[in-house]
């Protein structure tokens, strides 16, 4: 490592609080691109699943129907 | 022929649904290990500026995030091009799956720059070519967004938004060459084609791996997008349709 100690590694000589929330900023928004692809394949997963259970409700109950 | 072939592929959808899995699977991968390696390697092992200190390790970040945001619309101004003469569908997908990153990008590139500035220039903000071009870069991005959220009719929507994405690509030669045209207080690029970097290799080297990285998780990051777009535009598609009944295969074919 470049630094001393951790505590150094905070500091940055005085810079830590830019270099931190400029790191913090891009990681956090990488992040959140990533899950909302996650969270729209989920959803739309769970909404082909309670589609196709409803096909599978409708298809065996077909002989039954008035 | 076979180029003619190659091309009309991009028109379907379906075919770049299932050939672009395997591709974006690659780039997720590798953005995950070039941001990791890039991230600790800018923060905590590159040596420090000798003029600016430690204030500089934020190029590690800004950098690439500002190089990104200008592909990404360079990307989404070729996209509107090719869906105006050859009216594909694929276009407007690609354009509506690098609107939100491309945006947020550019943000992140002024904030960092920022945050950036106000250690080593003294202001949170100077009003010179780099930091304006990108700004309108960002409203760029921004009324593309918020014309897609407006307009009902999908043709028109797609045109549209090709168009001013289109024009719109004019300021990206304007923020390249801002650093060269007008005194400015932004330092040049760092790198160029034609001559070596004029920082060490320790320093560059991470953040050629932090560039590269970026990169990766764009490309990982739209095709995913754009893949779920495809999905729902053409849900009542046959091919679609199999795949959503298709109870718990579906989940692997994401």
């Amino acid at each position: 490592m470049y630094f001393e100690s951790f505590e150094a590694l905070l500091a940055m000589g005085g810079h830590g609080r830019y270099v931190w929330s400029a790191y913090g900023i891009a990681i956090a928004v990488l992040l959140w691109n990533q899950l909302v692809v996650m969270v729209s394949k989920k959803a739309l997963l769970d909404q082909w699943k309670i589609t196709s259970e409803r096909q599978q409700i409708i298809e065996e109950n077909k002989d039954q129907a008035p | 022929m076979r180029a003619k072939t190659w091309f009309h592929q991009w028109g379907s959808p379906r075919w770049f649904f299932e050939k672009a899995k395997p591709v974006s699977t690659v780039l997720g991968v590798l953005s995950l290990v070039f941001l990791s390696l890039g991230i600790i390697w800018g923060l905590a092992f590159a040596p420090e500026d000798y003029q600016q200190g430690n204030s500089f390790r934020i190029m590690y970040v800004h950098v690439p995030s500002a190089l990104l945001c200008q592909s990404l619309y360079l990307f989404m101004g070729i996209a509107g091009f090719i869906g105006l003469v050859w009216r594909m569908k694929l276009t407007d997908v690609a354009i509506s799956a690098a609107i939100p990153l491309g945006m947020m990008l550019t943000a992140v590139a002024l904030i960092t720059g920022s945050l950036w500035g106000r250690p080593t220039w003294g202001t949170w903000w100077e009003w010179d070519g780099r930091t304006v071009s990108t700004l309108v870069l960002f409203f760029l991005y921004f009324g593309i967004y918020a014309l897609r959220q407006a307009i009902k009719d999908s043709s028109t929507k797609a045109n549209a938004t090709a168009i001013i994405a289109m024009v719109g690509t004019l300021n990206i030669p304007i923020i390249k060459y801002s650093v060269d045209w007008w005194h400015t207080l932004h330092q040049p690029a760092t790198f160029t084609i034609t001559e070596k970097p004029a920082m060490p290799s320790e320093m560059w080297l991470p953040l050629l791996v932090m560039v590269i990285g970026f990169y990766c998780f764009a490309g990982h990051n739209v095709i995913s997008r754009m893949r779920i777009e495809i999905l729902r535009r053409e849900s009542r598609s046959a091919w679609v349709k199999s795949i959503a009944t298709s109870g718990e295969k579906a989940r692997y074919v994401f």
